[in-house]
């Protein structure tokens, strides 16, 4: 393992900031730590930074027990998520400072510095100061700055958060092509579950201070191991009374609550013909709500008693508010406590064709 | 434009001349006409008797020691204005609330208090007299505090003490820290830190406090009268003007009006300065946004 924490512990007062953190990250992999704000990831990032110190526990990065470290003794680069350049130094400055502090001789700074106005296309740009640059040049420049010394492990808080949603889909395709060009590992704190899925390997869910489940974005995704990654990842919708939907009646007392997300539910009409063996397994639904969504629309049903949001592809029968539909919901997460299962819905075992 | 409107016009247009015509006439009375009054009577006996006044022992004494405290309260106050600021924003301790909070006293306690407590705690039943005596009998010299020119340049030290922090400690933390965390991870030293981050960020912040607190060193009377009692020795120019004043025959009221009239001009110098690097500071913390 590259990078190890073990048991930290990080306490403010009486708040845990951190709580028994375990994690551990293979070399070269690229890793997000996402979780709601306040849920303790940015202080895990800044721990292995060593911009913060762990109550206790201990950290390795490279089999290098580095707590009490100078950060800058760790091998770190660290992008903060103000991207921090310096003002009042140019591109170029910027870029060559970490060169400069190590006492590098100024002409292979200079070779170093060209080769990273290359690489982050940031050529023509190096004498202009940072606050004659757009978002997306700030964030290349903290970028390069960040990997100008050579660092094993890259730090990036929040990366994408300083830039206009148009423009951050762009980083972060190319951020990620860039970690892997380099190779560099390389660790980023989000609270956007898009983000981590799509530009990480591994994913680290935390809240409240503790990880809740590591694992790739598809393990995440599919596979929840707690209520909270459940309901955290994916589009999720809590529900209390879920024994009342047909096929879940024998549940009724042994889980607490259910998350159901919109692809495990299909909302139609009893006159369409490709969902008519489902009929007879369906509840009855009452449109309550449709909102538009570009590519499809959103539907609130409402299910005896019970509000389901499905998505609807916009090619299939319009439907109206007040519309009479049925409902059948396929499978769901549920829960009791801090145990997650998967439950299929107890009418369509028969039917492999769904499933 | 309709009727209405035209009304509305018309009574902004009567507030707009009410308020200007207050605003410059209050400045006129309470500040201009004093300071031309005080340009007129100095040169009412003509100029050669003001040159004449500007160059007794007296005035000329009193106008070097005047500089020199300014001087040296400017020093003084730029070193330990930039390390308190420096520490209050940059690191969290203990009672760093409380030391906020002094910085501040020089600002809310009357001057001739603070000259009154330099004499309790430097003069001759002072707390620190055995400690004077001491030196005075170790090292065979003379130094001597209370009524004497180290006085002045405590006393015009302590009132001009806040002047440079309470510029910069705002500037400092409306920036925040960032840059210098990204430094610190680089492996920049502490002192390369604040060569190349901290203080540029606070430069105009710095000049122009140094500014006021020269302006105010330059003007600083009731400490300093507490604690220096020989003219033509360790009286600045607002003491001697005080003096010249109280004498009372008309040349030296004449004379206290020149003598006045060196500080309106060095009041003037400041304010344009001031307002120069008001500027510079306003324009440079605009381009860093």
């Amino acid at each position: 393992m590259y990078v190890e924490l073990k048991d930290i512990n990080k306490k403010y007062g009486d708040f845990y900031a951190s709580k028994d953190v375990n994690l551990s990250i293979e070399k070269g992999k690229l890793v997000a730590l996402l979780g709601p704000s306040g849920s303790g990831k940015t202080t895990i990032l800044r721990m292995i930074a060593g911009l913060e110190n762990p109550t206790s526990g201990s950290i390795f990065i490279d089999g290098k027990r580095v707590d009490g470290l100078a950060p800058s003794e760790r091998g770190i680069g660290f992008m903060f998520q103000s991207y921090a350049l310096f003002r009042y130094m140019t591109v170029f400055d910027n870029i060559a400072f970490g060169l400069r502090v190590k006492k590098v001789p100024e002409d292979q700074i200079r070779s170093r510095v060209k080769e990273l106005l290359k690489l982050t296309n940031l050529e023509g740009i190096e004498n202009r100061y940072p606050n004659q640059i757009s978002g997306g040049q700030r964030q290349r420049v903290a970028f390069a700055r960040a990997i100008a010394p050579n660092p094993s492990l890259l730090l990036l808080d929040e990366p994408f958060a300083a830039v206009d949603a148009k423009v951050r889909q762009d980083l972060r395709s190319w951020l990620r092509d860039m970690i892997y060009r380099l190779g560099i590992t390389s660790i980023f704190v989000t609270h956007d579950q898009d983000e981590a899925v799509e530009v990480a390997d591994q994913i680290v869910v935390v809240n409240r201070g503790r990880v809740e489940q590591t694992g790739t974005p598809s393990d995440i995704y599919g596979g929840p191991q707690t209520a909270f990654v459940a309901e955290f990842v994916g589009q999720s919708l809590p529900i209390n009374d879920f024994y009342k939907l047909r096929g879940y009646e024998e549940q009724k007392n042994l889980y607490k609550g259910a998350i159901v997300r919109p692809e495990f539910v299909e909302v139609f009409r009893a006159d369409n013909p490709t969902f008519k063996e489902l009929v007879p397994v369906a509840d009855r639904a009452t449109v309550e709500k449709i909102s538009f969504r570009g590519d499809h629309l959103e539907l609130l049903v409402d299910v005896k008693g019970i509000k389901l949001t499905v998505s609807r592809a916009l090619e299939r029968r319009p439907v109206s508010v007040g519309d009479q539909m049925l409902a059948v919901v396929y499978r769901l997460y549920a829960f009791d406590h801090e145990d997650i299962v998967l439950l299929n819905n107890a009418n369509l075992r028969d039917y492999e064709a769904i499933a | 434009m309709d009727y209405t409107e035209q009304t509305k016009q018309k009574g902004h247009n009567l507030v707009k001349g009410v308020l200007i015509t207050i605003s410059v006439l209050f400045v006129g009375i309470m500040l201009i006409l004093p300071m031309v009054s005080v340009v007129t009577n100095a040169l009412s006996k003509g100029f050669s008797f003001y040159v004449h006044s500007l160059t007794t022992e007296y005035v000329v004494s009193a106008l070097v020691i005047t500089l020199l405290a300014t001087l040296v309260a400017v020093v003084v106050n730029t070193f330990f204005g930039i390390m308190a600021s420096w520490a209050l924003t940059r690191f969290s301790f203990k009672g760093k609330h409380v030391l906020a909070t002094l910085i501040d006293i020089p600002f809310s306690i009357s001057p001739v208090i603070a000259g009154l407590s330099y004499i309790m705690t430097f003069g001759r039943m002072g707390w620190a007299a055995p400690v004077i005596n001491w030196i005075n009998a170790t090292f065979h010299t003379d130094l001597q505090i209370v009524f004497a020119l180290p006085g002045v340049l405590l006393a015009t030290i302590f009132v001009t003490f806040p002047f440079i922090s309470r510029e910069i400690i705002p500037v400092l933390n409306s920036e925040g820290c960032d840059e210098e965390e990204a430094a610190a991870l680089m492996g920049a030293g502490g002192f390369t830190i604040f060569r190349k981050i901290t203080f540029p960020k606070m430069k105009w912040a710095l000049i122009y406090g140094m500014i006021l607190c020269a302006a105010r060193a330059l003007g600083e009377f009731g400490a300093v009268s507490a604690l220096s009692k020989t003219r033509g020795k360790t009286f600045t120019l607002p003491l001697e003007i005080d003096a010249l004043y109280l004498s009372g025959d008309s040349d030296s009221i004449v004379s206290a009006f020149s003598v006045s009239s060196i500080l309106v001009i060095l009041a003037i110098v400041v304010l344009v300065l001031r307002n120069i690097f008001e500027y510079r500071e306003k324009k440079s913390s605009n381009e860093s946004r």
